[in-house]
This record gives structure tokens, C-alpha cells and sequence, in this order.
């Protein structure tokens, strides 16, 4: 029973007048995904392929120009409510400390939000908990230009998970972090999933990440994008920087790798 | 010295430095005073018509704030349209160019053929001045909001209010304050205008009157009302913008940058 269904998918952005074909993009053409619930899937494939419309069209912010996408049973016709969200920027409001830039979603999200008066303290705790889960604790009275680019990541997770989204859609969070920070957040990630499970989709053009982390991953070809191969991944959890280095890792990684190459040729 | 109490001394020696320059210019090229004053004789106008000046000087003030006032709130109102629709952007933003390119001074006999001559013509002509600068910033800050923003707080079901409230608002204060800064000082110059030319009080009208005396002194005197009014009123919100956006200002006592992830 798939959570998550696109079928069919083409979008198209630009002019919607079939005259001006010109002025058209077709940044996704028959795009097929079906997701579990509780599944964590990554999309990979060279920059500019529409790895991050699939994302907007699953939260609901672009509507499909052809196919179907749903959620639950539900069409996508407008943006989901039950979806967290994190960037390659950690776009933390600067005028906020950490513990109300991760308390944000509870002040527009329904139910918390009718009831953030009366649970202002157990917001606050709940805040300081995933703030601890991530490692960190002691922050919640920083403002963000106090701390470094993966701390500031690590809230960003925070802020997209304190309202318990089913979905939790990721947009190359970790890109612009250097390698050590990278491979640190890539377990604190594994270890929020591993305890919160929702759905994940991890948009991402670091193949060593996506094989980390997911279940499951889809290699996508150039613009227009479209699904080249999908691999399971089948690594033991919990899986550390020591699995990245075991024999089976690097075949898939490199059968990844290849696949990705092939689309390139054609 | 530290360089702490050196930049706190800095404005007033350039104050200093200024008057003498001025004096100096007096002494030299011997100007009369019919033509230009020496400062003293200035502070001594300021002292002789200390009554007058202080009537109109209050006057202006409350012309100044009133129309001041208005230009924030519609100016405000008007910058969070313009800046949160593209469409309303494009629609406007050529008619409030325009419009603020308009010479105020040359519509003040308009304004008083309207209203008649009084109070009203000076305040709406603080208003015109001053109201676009707050226009400009606030509409800027809210269009340069960064789209993974937006993105966020649409994926949360964000309403506009929310967004308004939570983001605009918020974002656009540093923006905010400083047109502030530039609006008030804007506000003192439309209002001196409309009273030279159509008042019956305030300080442009003390000019008036007393250019037309050839009282010189006196004009000079009133100059230097309008100026320290013009530095008292920036300082206040100076002060504000410190306190309510010392998130926009990095560095200071607080600074600690954390390093590694």
C-alpha cells in the first residue's frame, strides 16, 4: 500500500499557452514514485533535473501539468499541512533565538496552534528536547548568526520535525557542509528517523548520502527528468561511516554511479 | 583616547569645526550680517526671540509629527501591498516614482487654494515628502523575503496574515527604521516649506517674516531651531531601531561564532 503516489507526472513550468512552446520547460516528464509510509527514499541525479520539483509537487506547492500525485488516498491540490521541510539553506528567521525558530510550525500549524497559549511550556520542552536529540542542548537561547552552518542545519531539522509531519521532505539540507559535519548529520538524521518514523524523501546529489540514509533510491536522468533505475537498499541498521567503507556500499554506489553515466549518453 | 571615546566625541567636533569654519568665513571675506551672521549673532537672535521661536518652533514640530505620522501608516500599509504583490508592484510603483518626483514646494499654493492657508497645506506637504521613503523600504524588504521562506511557511498552510505577521513585518523593521530616520528629517523640510509659503505660523513663518525685515540673524536663528529639532527627532528613533532590531546588527558584546558542526 503505497503512502506517496505520482503517476504519470509531467510539469511544465513557464507559459501554460501551448503557442508559446518556446517559453516551456518540462522539468519532469512521466514521473512515476510510489512511497511507503515509514519509508525513507532518495532521489539522486546531476543538478537541474527536477529532484526538487518532485519535491514541491509532493508538498503540494507546484500542481502536476499532467498525471496524478496523492497523498494518503487524497489528490495534491493544495499545500499539505502534515509536511516538514528543510533546505540546503537553513533559513532560520534571524530576529528569533533557535528554541522559537523550532517552535514557528506550532504557531501556524493546527492543533498546536489554537492551543500554543496554554502549552507554552510543554512547547518550549517539547523544543528543547529534539533540540537535545540533535545535539543542541544548551542552544535554544542562541540566535542563529551564533551558530555555525551544520548547527544551524540541525535546527532547521528540528523546526521541520517539532510538529510531527507525516512526510518529511529534504532539499539537499546538507550540501553546502563541509565533509566531517555532513557525514555527523547524516547519523543524527538516520537516528531522528529511526525513532520518529515518517516518510522521508531526501533530494540529494551526494550518492554516499542517499546510500547511507535511504531505503530505497532513485537515480534520475538530466532534464526532463525521469526515473532511470531504482535500487533497494538492503545495508543493516543502524548503519555507521564504517558501512560507507564495506564492499557491498561501494558496489552500490558504483552501480549507482554508472547508471547515472549511462543517462548522461542519451 | 580609546577609539570608543574618540568616535563618541567625533560629532561634536565636527560641530565645533563647523562653526568656526563659518565664523572664520565671516571674519575673512567680511560679510555683513544683513547678509550672513557669525554664529554668535545667531545663538543671540536664538536668545532675544526665544519666545517666538519656541511658539513656532512647536508649532512645526506638531505639523512635522502629524503629517510624519500619516506618511508612516499609509506608507507602511501601502509598502506591505506593493512589496507582497508582484501585480500591485508593477501597477504602482511607476505612479509613486512619479509622484515623488513631483516639486512638493511648487504645490503648496495648490494645497492652499483647496484648504486655505494654515496648518493643513504644511502637514499634507510633510506627508508627501516623507511618506515615500517608508513606501520604498518596506516594499523591498517584504519582496526580498527569500523564497525557501515562503516555501516553508506555505508547506505549514500559512495564511497571507501569517506570513504578514510572522515574516514581513519582522523582516522589514531594520528597513523600516531606517527610512524612519530619512522620512523625519524629510517631514521638517515639507512643512518649513508650506509655512514660508502659505503659513501663519511655525517657523518658516518666522523666516519669512523676518527675511522680509532683513532681520538675517534671526532667519539663521531659526534655521538652527529647525536643524537640532531635525537631530533630536532622529536620535529618538536611532534609539528605537538599536533596541528593536539589534538582531540586524552582528558583532557587538554578544558576538561568539561557534565553530565546527
Amino acid at each position: 500500500m503505497s503512502f506517496i503516489k505520482l503517476t504519470d507526472v509531467d510539469l511544465i513550468y513557464g507559459s501554460a499557452d501551448p503557442k508559446e512552446k518556446s517559453a516551456q520547460t518540462l522539468a519532469v516528464s512521466s514521473a512515476n514514485l510510489s512511497i511507503a509510509h515509514g519509508e525513507f527514499l532518495a532521489l539522486v541525479g546531476p543538478s537541474g533535473c527536477g529532484k526538487s520539483t518532485l519535491l514541491k509537487l509532493v508538498a503540494g506547492l507546484a500542481r502536476p501539468s499532467k498525471g496524478s500525485v496523492t497523498v494518503d488516498g487524497q489528490e495534491v491540490t493544495q499545500p499539505l499541512k502534515t509536511v516538514g521541510m528543510a533546505f540546503q539553506n537553513a533559513t532560520l528567521l534571524p530576529w528569533r533565538n533557535i528554541r522559537d525558530n523550532v517552535m514557528l510550525p506550532l504557531e501556524i500549524v493546527e492543533p498546536y496552534r489554537s492551543r500554543q497559549r496554554q502549552e507554552r511550556e510543554a512547547n518550549r520542552e517539547r523544543a528543547e528536547t529534539l533540540l537535545a536529540k540533535v545535539g543542541l542542548t544548551g542552544f535554544a537561547d542562541r540566535m542563529p548568526w551564533q551558530l555555525s552552518g551544520g548547527m544551524q542545519q540541525r535546527a532547521q531539522l528540528c523546526r521541520a520535525l517539532i510538529h510531527e509531519p507525516s512526510i518529511l521532505l529534504l532539499d539537499e539540507p546538507f550540501a553546502a557542509l563541509d565533509t566531517f559535519t555532513r557525514e555527523d548529520l547524516w547519523s543524527v538524521l538516520q537516528e531522528l528517523w529511526s525513532f520518529r518514523k515518517c516518510t522521508i524523501i531526501l533530494v540529494t546529489h551526494e550518492l554516499r548520502e542517499a546510500v547511507y540514509l535511504a531505503q530505497t533510491v532513485h537515480v534520475m536522468s538530466a532534464r526532463p527528468g525521469r526515473i532511470l533505475k531504482t535500487s533497494t537498499i538492503d545495508i543493516p541498521r543502524p548503519r555507521t561511516l564504517e558501512s560507507t567503507f564495506q564492499p557491498d556500499f561501494v558496489e552500490i554506489v558504483h552501480d549507482l554511479r554508472h547508471h547515472i553515466s549511462l543517462g548522461k549518453q542519451n | 583616547m580609546t577609539s570608543k571615546s574618540v568616535q563618541r566625541l567625533a560629532p561634536w567636533i565636527a560641530t565645533v569645526g563647523f562653526v568656526i569654519l563659518w565664523w572664520l568665513c565671516v571674519v575673512i571675506f567680511d560679510i555683513k550680517n544683513y547678509i550672513l551672521p557669525t554664529p554668535l549673532e545667531a545663538v543671540e537672535a536664538m536668545y532675544k526671540f526665544r519666545y517666538p521661536l519656541f511658539v513656532h518652533g512647536l508649532a512645526t514640530l506638531m505639523t512635522t509629527l502629524i503629517g510624519f505620522v500619516i506618511a508612516v501608516g499609509i506608507g507602511m500599509v501601502l509598502g506591505i501591498l506593493v512589496g507582497s504583490s508582484r501585480l500591485l508592484y508593477s501597477a504602482l510603483y511607476p505612479l509613486l516614482v512619479g509622484f515623488n518626483s513631483v516639486p512638493k514646494a511648487a504645490l503648496v499654493p495648490v494645497l492652499v487654494i483647496w484648504f486655505g492657508a494654515g496648518t493643513v497645506p504644511a502637514v499634507i506637504t510633510a506627508f508627501m515628502l516623507s511618506f515615500f521613503p517608508v513606501v520604498a523600504n518596506v516594499a523591498t524588504a517584504f519582496a526580498t523575503i527569500e523564497p525557501e521562506l515562503l516555501e516553508v511557511m506555505r508547506s505549514l498552510g500559512a495564511s497571507r496574515r501569517d506570513m504578514t505577521f510572522k515574516i514581513g513585518i519582522p523582516r522589514s523593521l531594520p528597513f523600516f527604521f531606517a527610512s524612519l530616520k530619512i522620512a523625519i528629517t524629510l517631514a521638517f523640510v515639507g512643512s518649513v516649506i508650506a509655512e514660508i509659503v502659505a503659513g501663519n505660523s511655525g517657523i518658516g513663518n518666522v523666516m519669512l517674516v523676518a527675511s522680509s525685515n532683513f532681520n538675517v540673524p534671526l532667519v539663521f536663528a531659526a534655521l538652527i531651531v529647525v536643524g537640532i529639532m531635525g537631530i533630536g527627532m532622529y536620535a529618538i528613533f536611532d534609539f528605537f531601531e538599536r533596541r528593536m532590531t539589534s538582531w540586524s546588527i552582528r558583532g557587538g558584546s554578544g558576538m561568539q561564532q561557534m565553530g565546527g558542526g
